[in-house]
């Protein structure tokens, strides 16, 4: 009986030469998928050097965008604004925010605690809707310092820079800090129809704030091929403010990019915070894609969203303001 | 004139010539269209098509363009499960010519006029056409449920080995019809918001208004129904390798009441979610969701059990290492259940997972996110649907030995591959952060591209292989043309 079983099972497995092709292939496949596993381990050099470009755009400049109607979301549906405003020309950078933490950390309008730039929040309407955060009336993130691609450090006394991205839009930075940032200076975040007003211009319904099509050299989003990109190790990296000015980096030629009020970055590098708040949804949008984002989320009218409290790589913002 | 007429008459009017065209013209779509975007963009490979075949393409209509890319590939895939119901069951010779005709013009009108209308500027003419295609799909549906009739006492059954009542009312039959009259519904119930919606600028992709805390039943009647459309084809592909594989027994006595029951459930959750039922629409939809997958569950234990039994009788007392080698002898009757085991993994578990922790996790991290785990998610089910129909196609090819083999695994291996990175891909938050993430994303990317990369090429030497073989005066077309499923069922 024994050798009966065993000649069937050598059998079974062998009726099954058919098998060893399947082994065969798993055996490639495996050997593959481990030299796959082994590469996607790599470490990324967070500090890795980058470029040092002047884009000689002012990053103090503001834009007045004319009250009147524009041509509002994905629709384009006509839409009044019927005030003047302003908005900054650039996102708002490291450099100026570091700024801003050492004026407000003197003045004791923030503080720190365990490796977190806190500040307060004066809270929202709660009003129980499904999936629905209560944000209470309190001391909420601002920005991180430990974690390890803040551009932010603090030496106990006072904030500084890391690297060369004193001109690079400011990152890591929550809705709180955004809101933060611009109260101090007697701005505010932008509303998503000021935002989008000041991307797209007044004339007509164009995508993107230069125009109708993408080029890689237009805006700094994944895969663009910017001189600050290394798709085999840290992926994309922030560019500095105002960079695609139609100036030429080393070989790098950019296009002139900049929306019909002269606004730059308003597709790509960092989606931007604006200011909404909308009842029963804690969220609060992000506009303009990013740096990590394909194409498609540099239209003018694609939202992104997420808590206040969240900050990451891929998020700044800019300010706007009453004349 | 006869070698066109002959051939024409195996690819329209046989089973297998009219499953052919299908997969051959997904297969075409799918590789033209899948260069637009995700990595082929980003290798520039996009903007080559988008020159070489002069395609026009408005940014603010891209929602629209994917809107009708989805719908003309989802309707060729419901003609081939039409093929396949009207060859497995019994029905009037007259339903089944009806249904055919209609729903084979329905889905190529759909695909060729939607998709240049779609892709090639707006020519309203094309437009009206593709709109005419989906509506002589519907008709077909219309059909297809009279003709599956199961109260009709022609189709009772009298083999006590199935699902059916004393008086031999089939609820295999039962389960088919009731998917297909919850699918004709479920079609209008995306009717009724595409009008709506379709002017083409209006137009949204679900995953896109997910997190809006309010919105309004035409939105939801659209997230409702892509939902439900993917899971009833999901349904039917699971009853139609069933009959296939000729599931019987207790289990099958079990599973259909089932999978009756739960496509129902499902179908009421779903279209309550633009009544005032919505806040518990979730959880209908749960209840209903459980007898279907315990349904497919018990096809899996039947089938597996069959499979091993089969391929051990001839050895007394087989081990369990000689059930396991018996199990996996034939990749194509063993893939369509792994495969449905495996979706535990990519679709349902992640989307249990995703419910479970939605405040707690997912709903802390940009919608963007939210939106690539949904978007890979549901991409996931649908190409899983697609391997087992290719796996039953493999058989109706009558591939046989080396070949067999190859064919399957192939399948098996390089769907599972891409199927898994995806999966990881979208929960790669869990573990790691964005700033680091590259080397692993590229990794996940050469797997998935690797993985269904090759599953073309393999359709591509399937499609080549079947072309070549329509030439032939004798080829295996000619031998295939009086071919039905029902005569092929595993005895």
């Amino acid at each position: 009986m024994k050798r009966t079983n065993d000649v069937s099972l050598r059998g079974a497995f062998c009726a099954t030469k058919q098998s060893l092709i399947a082994r065969r292939l798993l055996r490639a496949i495996a050997l593959a998928m481990t030299l796959l596993l082994i590469a996607s381990c790599a470490p990324v050099d967070l500090n890795a050097p980058i470029y040092d470009y002047d884009t000689r755009v002012d990053i103090n400049a503001w834009a007045t965008i004319p009250a009147g109607m524009f041509l509002a979301g994905q629709a384009a549906e006509p839409t009044m604004i019927d005030f003047d405003y302003e908005m900054m020309v650039t996102d708002v950078t490291v450099g100026q925010y570091v700024g801003y933490l050492n004026f407000a950390l003197a003045l004791g309008d923030i503080k720190i605690e365990e490796g977190k730039v806190l500040g307060y929040y004066p809270g929202d309407e709660f009003r129980g809707a499904k999936h629905e955060l209560e944000i209470k009336a309190g001391d909420y993130i601002l920005i991180p310092l430990d974690d390890p691609i803040s551009r932010i450090t603090y030496d106990g006394s006072q904030f500084q820079i890391n690297f060369s991205y004193a001109n690079h839009p400011m990152t890591n930075v929550s809705w709180f800090g955004a809101r933060a940032y611009c109260q101090f200076y007697g701005s505010r975040l932008p509303s998503e129809l000021e935002w989008e007003k000041a991307a797209r211009g007044a004339a007509d319904d164009r995508p993107f704030p230069w125009g109708y099509e993408i080029a890689r050299n237009n805006a700094n989003f994944y895969a663009s091929r910017d001189p600050f990109e290394n798709m085999s190790s840290y992926g994309s990296r922030t560019t500095p403010v105002g960079f695609y000015n139609g100036r030429t980096y080393n070989d790098y030629a950019t296009l002139d990019s900049a929306s019909p009020y002269g606004l730059y970055d308003m597709a790509g590098n960092v989606w931007q915070w604006v200011g909404d708040v909308l009842p029963k949804f804690s969220d609060r949008f992000m506009h303009g894609g990013s740096k990590d984002t394909y194409d498609m989320d540099l239209r003018i009218w694609v939202r992104n969203s997420a808590p206040p409290f969240y900050y990451g790589p891929d998020v700044g913002f800019r300010c706007a303001r009453n004349p | 004139m006869q070698f066109p007429k002959d051939r024409f008459n195996y690819l329209f009017k046989s089973t297998k010539g009219l499953i052919l065209v299908a997969i051959a013209m997904i297969a075409m779509e799918t590789a033209i269209f899948g260069m637009l975007s995700g990595p082929m963009a980003e290798y520039g490979v996009r903007d080559i098509v988008v020159r070489a075949l002069k395609m026009d393409l408005v940014q603010a209509e891209r929602e629209g363009r994917i809107i009708i890319l989805y719908h003309s590939i989802a309707m060729a895939v419901v003609a081939i499960e039409t093929y396949m119901i009207t060859s497995l069951l019994k029905m009037k010779e007259f339903y089944k010519t009806a249904v055919r005709v209609l729903i084979t013009v329905g889905y190529l009108f759909a695909m060729i006029f939607g998709m240049g209308f779609a892709y090639w500027g707006h020519n309203w003419a094309f437009h009206g056409l593709y709109i005419a295609g989906l509506s002589l799909i519907f008709f077909a549906g219309v059909l297809l449920c009279i003709a599956l009739w199961p109260w009709n006492r022609e189709y009772y059954l009298t083999d006590k080995n199935y699902a059916r009542t004393k008086k031999g009312f089939d609820l295999e039959r039962a389960a088919f019809f009731t998917t297909a009259l919850t699918t004709v519904l479920s079609a209008l119930f995306g009717a009724v918001p595409g009008s709506f919606f379709g002017n083409g600028f209006e137009t949204f992709l679900a995953e896109n208004i997910i997190r809006l805390p309010e919105k309004t039943p035409m939105e939801y009647s659209v997230i409702g129904h892509l939902h439900i459309m993917l899971a009833l084809i999901a349904i039917m592909i699971t009853l139609i390798i069933g009959r296939w594989l000729n599931f019987r027994g207790i289990l099958h006595k079990i599973a259909m009441p089932l999978m009756i029951l739960g496509c129902i459930v499902l179908n009421l959750g779903v279209w309550g979610v633009v009544t005032p039922l919505e806040p518990v629409a979730h959880m209908i939809i749960y209840v209903g969701a459980t007898p279907s997958m315990l349904a497919a569950l018990f096809l899996l234990i039947w089938s597996w059990g069959d499979l091993a039994r089969a391929g051990t009788a001839h050895i007394q007392k087989p081990t369990f290492f000689h059930k396991l080698a018996a199990l996996v002898r034939d990749p194509l009757k063993f893939g369509p259940t792994w495969q449905m085991l495996f979706m535990n993994f990519t679709t349902s578990g992640i989307g249990i997972f995703m419910a479970v922790k939605l405040d707690e996790i997912f709903r802390l991290w940009p919608a963007r996110e939210e939106r690539i785990e949904l978007t890979g998610h549901w991409h996931a089910l649908s190409a899983i649907i697609a391997t087992i129909i290719l796996f039953y196609y493999g058989d109706m090819l009558g591939l046989k030995g080396k070949i067999r083999q190859l064919y399957g695994w192939c399948i098996i291996f390089f769907s599972d591959i891409a199927l898994a990175a995806v999966t990881v891909f979208e929960m790669k938050r869990l573990f790691i952060g964005q700033a680091v993430q590259q080397p692993l994303v590229n990794s996940l990317m050469y797997a998935i591209d690797f993985g269904l990369g090759m599953l073309l090429v393999l359709l591509a030497v399937v499609m080549i292989w079947r072309l070549i073989d329509l030439f032939k005066k004798k080829g295996r077309w000619a031998e295939e043309t009086g071919h039905e499923l029902s005569e092929e069922v595993a005895k």
